[in-house]
This record gives C-alpha cells, structure tokens and sequence, in this order.
C-alpha cells in the first residue's frame, strides 16, 4: 500500500544527549542500578536495562518504529515546524534556540508523527521527543497533533501518542496554551466518531500536555517509574514548602490513585496496543456513531460527513473546508 | 478593533508588568463582586458530586438581563482570611469538576454559560495531584469544545495558564484592558528563562500577556476598557462595562443555531497559532 513507502531511516537508536556522553565505547552505566550494559543489548532491550528494568528515554523515531508493524511507518507533517510569533527574546533569541534544539536533536519539531499499521489496525502515531527543547508543546506541535486527529478521524484510523514533555513552550506565551484547546477540540470529534485514543506517558509528562490530550486516552497507559503530573515537583515543593515522597507522581503512583489504566513495560508496549486496539476498533460501534450523529445535528456537525462511509479520504482533508462548506450551505 | 477597546485611553502606555500588577490588586472585583452586579436571583451551586467543594471556583445560576445562565467563576479572597479559605483562588480537581457538572446541567436544560477568569493557576500540591488535576483540566477543555449551548468567556484579572483555560475555552472570550492571560507567570518564566526571577518585568514583556497583545493574537476577541487608573478604582464602572460587553458577545453567539456555532467555535480553536502554517 501506498502508505508505507517510506521505510523508517532511521531503525537504530540515536542516542540522546544524556545518553551519548555514556555510550562512548561499547558499554554504558545504568544510572538506576550501575549495572555495566553492552550497548548492543540495550539497543535490542529498546533502551531498557536488561539487568534492572531501567527505562532510558527514547527518541521519537524508535518510539514509532518500535511500535509499527515490521517497523514500517510514513512520517508525515514534517513540514510543519515552529516559527517565532511572538519574537521571543529571553537570554537567547527563540530563533536561535530552535535551531540548536533542530541540530542537536536531529529532529523537525518536538513531536513526529507516524502513520501505518499497528497488528493490522490503521494507526496514527504521535511521538513527543523529550531532546527538542524539553519535548515542549508550541504552535507547531499543537498542529501536528491536531492534524493527526483530524486525519485519523478522516481515515477511521486509531490514534496514539506518546508524550513526553515539560508541557507547554514559553516561548510561544498564550499561544502555546491554546494548543491544549486545540488538540482536545479535535479529540472531541474523534470521540464522537468512535474512533479509538490511546495515551501513552513517558518520562516525564508534565504541565500542559499532562492538562489536555495526555489525560484524555480512552485508555491511558504509562511507562514504568515515568513522571507524570500537573505540576512539576519543585513548583509543589516551592508552594508547600516541603519535600516530596520519592513515588509521589510516579507511573505507579499514579496507578494507585486510578490515574492510569495500567503500567506497562516497554518491552511489552506494542503487544498492550495491539490487544488494545483489538478492543477498541470496531467498524459496527463506528457505523452506530455516525447514524447517530447524523439524525441528532443533520447540518454543521463536524462528524457526520457522508464521505465516511467507507471512503477512505485523502490525507490532505481538512475537517475545516467540510465545516466551511457547510457554513456557506447554511447562509444560503 | 473593537468598539469598546480605546487606544486613546489614559492607559495605554501602561507597561505589561504594570498591567499584571494591577491584574493582581488587592481591591480589584473578583468574580462574586461581579456577580453582585451582573446578575439577578444568583443560586450557588456547591460540590463536584466526587469529593468535596472547592470555594476556589463559584459556580451558580442566575439571570443576566432576563435570561437564565450558568456562571463560573474563580474566586480570590479579598483579607487573609477569605483567601485561605478561597485558596487564593487556585482551584482543586474538585473545583474544575464542579464546574464540568454545572456546565453539563446547563447543557441540558438549554441555558448559556458565562465563565469570570481571574487566578494565579491550578492548584500545585500533593492532595491535588493524587485526585487528578491534570485529567479535569484536561476533561473540561475536550467538553467546552462540544458544549451545545453558548459560553462566553471574561478574563477578568489573573489569566493563569492551564488553571484559567480549564474554564476559559468558549465562543467568545472578552478580556479587560489590564487583564493578564499567560502559559506562565512571569516571576516563574524569568526564574527559568532568565534563571533571575528579577527579571519578571522583561519576562512579561516577552510573553505577551496584555489584553492587546492577545487581541492582535488572535486570542481574545473583544478589550473592555477599565476605568481610569484600572478596575479597582470603580467596581461598579467596571461592571458596567463588563456587562455591556457580555450581553453584546451572548446576544451575537445565541443568535447562532447550535451546531453552527460549535462548528465555529472548532475554527475558531483550530486556528489558533497556525498563521505560519496554511
Ligand atoms: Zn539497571
């Protein structure tokens, strides 16, 4: 199919700049139990500690790829990238810090998006990249996200992200706040189409993105020891003036509190999805949704388009032109 | 520009720090002065039906000119009293549910909403952690998206991040002239950015956060001007004001058959920050 023309570049893990200074050589130290690793078993464990379970962070291209069947995916939306539209200027220009975080991360933006099959189940996967600027939600990242949704619902496709982020990007002040709007706007949509929202938290999930899609999984799944919350330790710890547990909002602790449906080992991630997305794609609840939809709000509803049936539409449709036109019916 | 924005005003030079200043006076109305003056035969309505109450966040019902509505508003505490007691207007997952069922019931009997904005940000603490404060948030933004009836937004003080948008996402939002509306405070941007939190006054600058800056963003659609030195100096001219403002942006929006405008309201947030990518 189409779709999977583009073989994933890059299957071996990039090293993030944590990780390359200990990966020189052919061993590296787990911080968590000073086990010395081959570098070729932590490679194959996907960057989990063979000795202590460790979860090391992973790039966004090997969080797709470990995910997709084959490891084959299409990377789509890497067109769209941040820009400056406040002119930010703090100690640096955000110009100039963008263009680091482009170069020492390798990557486009904070977040990449996959598009291919994940046990058969057409799948949209956003993975966030801690090493671009903190995995930080800006304009851009709120676009691509955005998109994904909106081509997943398109498409009937399921979607998943993987977050991992310091939440929203200052930078980008208010601006970067509306994102978390804007992506749940489109998660509505997708939730009225039945369509499935897995969510997946990585170390660490914090602030705006914990506040908005990363909460809103119809299952929500975390990586073991991952931290994930609201706010982030120190503001707690400035605002209480005491200090944390050492679990306090870890995956587990978040577990316990029923935050999170389950924790689960990176290793077994894609076969959780799987059994997951089994569940959950269902062309009948689909179908059920879409009558329903369309006898409630016979006009102007974003999910009610007849092209749904069945027809698959292409990548570049936008819920937009449809509730334009829509729009314009209407006035006349 | 908005008829009820004035450039010529006695404030316009006004610096962005100085306008958090004054978003933050002590003796600037808070929600439930608001409501003294806005609004008819007010109800209020306690309790998230899960946990507890949280007087951070006032909701009720009302009249607004006739028309019954549904209000929700974050609440400071004016002595140190009432601000402990109001938590100095932080709210606990509690309040952000609270807020979702008022909303919900709102819905189901086909009455607007109108939401006050004005808080330093959600809560940061333990106990609002362990309850969820990022999922409540998070549960209100994807609800407001959908919300068949009406919802007009005021930020009318302190727009503090995550906090203020978890009952700020509607069909319009006005916002008054020396209200601020940020992803972070300033003292908390400077302290990281510039790792100085002395800084605050060049942090504010940078993020945008005036009524002005976010009116130009696209953010807010309409600028109430205050009077003179800022709302504290008069609450009633500031209602006045205020209410104005309200009942243009509910007359425009309830004009609009339901699934038009929550098609409308998805542009509007679709939108948003994506000028360089069309
Ligand atoms: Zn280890």
């Amino acid at each position: 199919m189409s779709w999977f023309r583009k073989k994933n570049p890059r299957i071996e893990v990039v090293p993030t700049d944590e990780r390359r200074v200990k990966t020189e050589g052919q061993f590296c130290k787990c911080p968590e139990c000073d086990a010395a690793i081959f570098k070729r078993d932590l490679e194959e464990s996907l960057q989990v500690c063979p000795h202590c379970s460790h979860h090391f962070r992973l790039d966004a291209r090997s969080r797709l790829a470990m995910l997709y069947d084959e490891a084959e995916y299409e990377e789509l939306d890497d067109e769209v990238v941040s820009s400056d539209p406040l002119h930010f200027v703090d100690t640096k220009p955000y110009t100039v810090r963008l263009e680091q975080a482009r170069l020492s991360s390798g990557l486009p933006e904070a977040v990449i998006n996959g598009r291919g099959r994940i046990g058969g189940h057409l799948a949209h996967v956003a993975a966030m990249d801690f090493s671009f600027m903190g995995g930080s939600m800006g304009c851009a990242v709120g676009e691509k996200i955005t998109r994904l949704i909106e081509r997943a619902t398109a498409e009937r496709g399921a979607v998943i992200t993987i977050s991992s982020s310091g939440g929203a990007r200052m930078q980008e002040g208010t601006l970067s706040l509306m994102q978390m709007a804007k992506i749940s706007a489109a998660l509505a949509v997708l939730d009225e189409a039945h369509l499935p929202f897995i969510s997946v938290l990585t170390d660490p999930t914090t602030g705006g993105v914990t506040a908005s899609f990363a909460m809103l999984g119809d299952i929500i799944i975390a990586e073991p020891k991952a931290l994930i919350g609201f706010a982030g330790p120190r503001v707690i710890e400035q605002t209480i003036r005491q200090k944390l547990p050492k679990d306090f909002q870890r995956a587990e602790f978040l577990l316990e509190h029923g935050m999170v449906d389950a924790v689960v080992d990176r290793r077994e991630m894609r076969a959780f999805l799987i059994k997951a997305l089994n569940f959950m794609v269902n062309p009948a609840a689909q179908v059920e949704a879409q009558t329903e939809a369309q006898s409630s709000e016979p006009q102007g509803s974003l999910t009610s388009d007849p092209d749904r049936n069945g027809h698959r539409q292409s990548p570049a449709t936008d819920l937009k032109i449809k509730a334009q036109s829509k729009a314009q019916n209407q006035s006349t | 520009m908005d008829a009820s924005m004035s450039d010529e005003s006695a404030n316009s030079s006004v610096s962005a720090f100085e306008r958090v200043q004054l978003a933050r006076h002590p003796e600037r109305p808070y929600t439930i002065d608001y409501i003294e003056y806005l609004f008819e035969d007010f109800v209020e309505l306690k309790g998230d039906r899960r946990f507890a109450d949280d007087p951070a966040l006032v909701c009720g019902m009302a009249l607004f000119h006739g028309r019954p509505v549904a209000v929700i508003g974050h609440q400071k505490g004016r002595d140190i009293k009432q601000r402990r007691h109001r938590n100095f207007g932080m709210p606990k997952p509690e309040g952000y549910r609270k807020a979702l069922r008022v909303m919900n019931t709102a819905e189901k009997f086909d009455r607007a909403v109108i939401t006050f904005v004005d808080t330093p940000g959600a809560y940061p603490g333990i106990d609002a952690e362990e309850r969820g404060q990022a999922e409540a948030i998070a549960v209100n933004l994807l609800v407001m998206s959908r919300l068949k009836v009406p919802i007009v937004v005021a930020i009318i003080g302190e727009g503090g991040s995550g906090g203020a948008l978890g009952i700020g996402v509607g069909d319009k939002t006005i916002m008054f002239e020396n209200a601020v509306y940020s992803v972070i405070s300033p003292e908390g941007c400077a302290a990281i950015l510039w790792k100085d939190s002395s800084k605050a006054s060049q942090s504010a600058e940078s993020l945008r956060l005036t009524a002005r800056d976010l009116y130009r963003l696209g953010v807010v659609d309409v600028v109430v001007r205050e009077p003179s030195e800022g709302s504290h100096t008069s609450h009633q001219e500031s209602a006045r004001l205020l209410d104005e403002s309200i009942l243009n942006a509910l007359n425009e929006v309830s004009k609009i058959p339901s699934a038009e405008r929550i098609a409308q309201r998805y542009q509007k947030l679709r939108h948003m920050g994506d000028g360089k990518f069309l």
